[in-house]
């Protein structure tokens, strides 16, 4: 579509739109300045800088980071610090399993026949398909009855013992992940030109060097953008870990889940707004990426 | 053997492929053959599976209790069919609601000068990939008795000099509606502005050329055209509001429940996981009805990829 006149409707509609859109984000990115611990209502920023935090009931009157005390809280808290290292080992692991299989089976499908390639194609779209409630529910039972099963059979007792932790996040995570990851590879191998790597052949290249040297440099796009997808719904991710994390590996979503449920301090705001700017961030080095390549 | 398997196109590709087709097979469809057959159990006093083949779970489901004395009226509870109901009419709400939010916006970022689009795009990334969790987070802010839409409204009844009652928002099933149709509706902006995207501009000239009006423009050409995206925005949307637990779990309290929360107490809280196995198989087997029959009726398109 090309640009047109555009009706006032439109754009009245759109500006509404986008309102809806920020007003929650800006407000939760408001209250993290909040100089009220109980932080129900916005009862102004905190005003002053001082070496120690000086509360007066609820209301915290001047602290070492002035506004930007809950923001210093929140680097001192350690749980918060061993969630964000869980959330980024899960991602980063996941992320790369994820994208060389995925690869793997994007090329398979794009290039080869071969028996299985119907069924690998369908079972690419279980995730679009299947509420994620149930794959996590369904992992979780599998989890569990299999280590239910291996702990007795083998009579590992205590520390020994086969439990839910990282390992299960992750693996789960790569069931999840590797589909998306296939099929965005596969779109971006659609348009691929064979000459290129049948001319790398006739001048004497053998197979490995040719996908090293002519097929890898010119599907990098389509494995990068598979990954980066792959690593945003890793950290997004909710359901599926709060099904199959255990103790100790508790994720960022799955802390501010149970933060939720208890009291909420500015902190959580703090925590939420940090998390944006590394979104914002995110997807602006991605868009300037991706304007660059056109 | 590593000779034959260079001449041998079709292992090559059962080999590439293997290592994803195994690991969807154990973690996805195993998983659900699981649910499937625990659906069937018993659990046992301290909370186990028992293996047997008993319907008490599907009988439970539709409101017929087996443990309670025979013959007696109340024993009859619909409770988990109107769990079921309410989820398909919130899924089924919130699905239109974003349609109607996000086909304007969709359409003013196709529309838009080339050089825009990429901002306004980016735009709808950032509250998208701003965590699902914290996006609850928010509206549960915006409302509390003492929150920004309270305090907004007072400030209008001021000025018109009324007397406000802080309204209770949070805690209703509107409460989860918001925050329902919040959560999803980048999901439907994407695939709905791919699929206007694609549309020339020469169709737009055809019309109007032919004597279309922009109204009768819009319905004889823009939408049909953008049809795909609708159906890829909708199955984006349908079938993660059919399963979610948090957004009812942290604005809807105890008042909202829907099946979403219902299976994740049988395995959290009631630890009944063959009850909760049974009501995933029946959450599954819905939201697979409804999107066959609508991908029958209107197909499937690309745009699925888009978002």
């Amino acid at each position: 579509m090309n640009p047109n006149r555009r009706s006032p409707f439109v754009l009245v509609a759109a500006g509404l739109v986008y309102f809806f859109l920020y007003a929650p984000i800006i407000v939760l990115i408001l209250y993290s300045f909040n100089a009220s611990r109980v932080n129900v209502t916005f009862e102004g920023f905190i005003p002053s800088f001082s070496e120690r935090v000086v509360m007066e009931g609820s209301m915290v009157q001047s602290s070492p980071c002035g506004p930007f005390h809950w923001f210093c809280e929140l680097v001192k808290n350690r749980e918060v610090a061993s969630a964000a290292r869980n959330t980024l080992t899960v991602a980063f692991t996941a992320t790369i399993i994820a994208t060389i299989i995925g690869t793997m089976a994007a090329m398979a499908i794009q290039r080869y026949n071969f028996r299985m390639k119907p069924f690998s194609q369908l079972s690419l779209y279980i995730p679009i398909v299947i509420p994620e409630i149930v794959m996590g529910i369904g992992i979780l039972i599998l989890f569990s009855q299999l280590f239910g099963f291996l702990n007795n059979a083998l009579g590992l007792t205590g520390d020994s013992r086969l439990s839910l932790g990282l390992g299960t996040v992750i693996v789960s995570h790569i069931a999840f992940m590797v589909p998306f990851v296939t099929l965005v590879v596969q779109a971006r191998l659609h348009g691929f030109d064979k000459s290129y790597e049948e001319a790398a052949m006739d001048l004497g290249a053998n197979e490995w060097t040719t996908f090293r040297r002519v097929t890898f440099p010119m599907i990098l796009p389509g494995v990068l953008s598979g990954a980066l997808l792959a690593f945003t719904l890793s950290l997004d991710d909710f359901v599926i870990t709060f099904f199959t994390n255990g103790p100790g590996s508790t994720t960022l979503p799955i802390y501010v889940y149970g933060l939720l449920r208890r009291i909420i301090t500015p902190q959580v705001n703090a925590l939420s707004t940090v998390w944006i700017l590394i979104v914002f961030t995110a997807v602006l080095l991605l868009q300037r990426l991706q304007n660059r390549e056109v | 053997m590593l000779q034959r398997l260079r001449k041998n196109k079709s292992s090559q590709g059962t080999l590439l492929a293997m290592p994803t087709t195994l690991w969807i097979v154990a973690l996805l469809i195993i998983p659900l053959i699981l649910i499937f057959i625990i659906s069937f159990g018993k659990r046992s006093p301290d909370g186990d599976v028992i293996y047997t083949f008993s319907l008490d779970n599907y009988a439970r489901l539709l409101g017929y209790s087996t443990d309670c004395d025979t013959g007696q009226a109340s024993c009859f509870n619909p409770l988990y069919v109107q769990i079921l109901w309410r989820s398909l009419t919130l899924a089924f709400n919130t699905t239109i609601l974003v349609i109607t939010l996000a086909y304007p916006l969709a359409y003013f970022i196709a529309r838009s000068h080339q050089k825009h689009r990429s901002i306004y795009l980016f735009l709808v990334l950032i509250p998208l990939w701003t965590n699902f969790v914290i996006r609850v987070y928010a509206w549960m802010m915006l409302l509390r008795k003492e929150g920004v839409i309270n305090i907004a409204l007072g400030w209008i009844a001021g000025l018109f000099g009324i007397d406000f009652v802080p309204l209770e928002l949070l805690y209703t099933p509107g409460a989860v509606l918001v925050g329902m149709v919040y959560e999803f509706l980048p999901f439907m902006i994407l695939p709905i502005y791919t699929s206007l995207e694609k549309i020339e501009n020469n169709l737009f000239e055809a019309a109007a050329d032919l004597g279309a009006n922009p109204f009768k423009t819009l319905l004889r050409v823009t939408l049909p055209l953008s049809m795909p995206g609708v159906v890829a925005g909708t199955i984006l949307v349908f079938i993660p509001v059919m399963g979610t637990f948090i957004v009812s779990d942290i604005l809807g309290g105890r008042q909202v429940i829907l099946v979403g929360n219902l299976i994740q107490r049988q395995f959290l809280d009631a630890r009944d996981p063959t009850f909760g196995s049974a009501a995933s198989l029946i959450l599954m087997i819905l939201t697979l009805i409804v999107t066959y029959f609508y991908t029958r009726k209107f197909g499937f398109g690309e745009e699925i990829v888009a978002a």
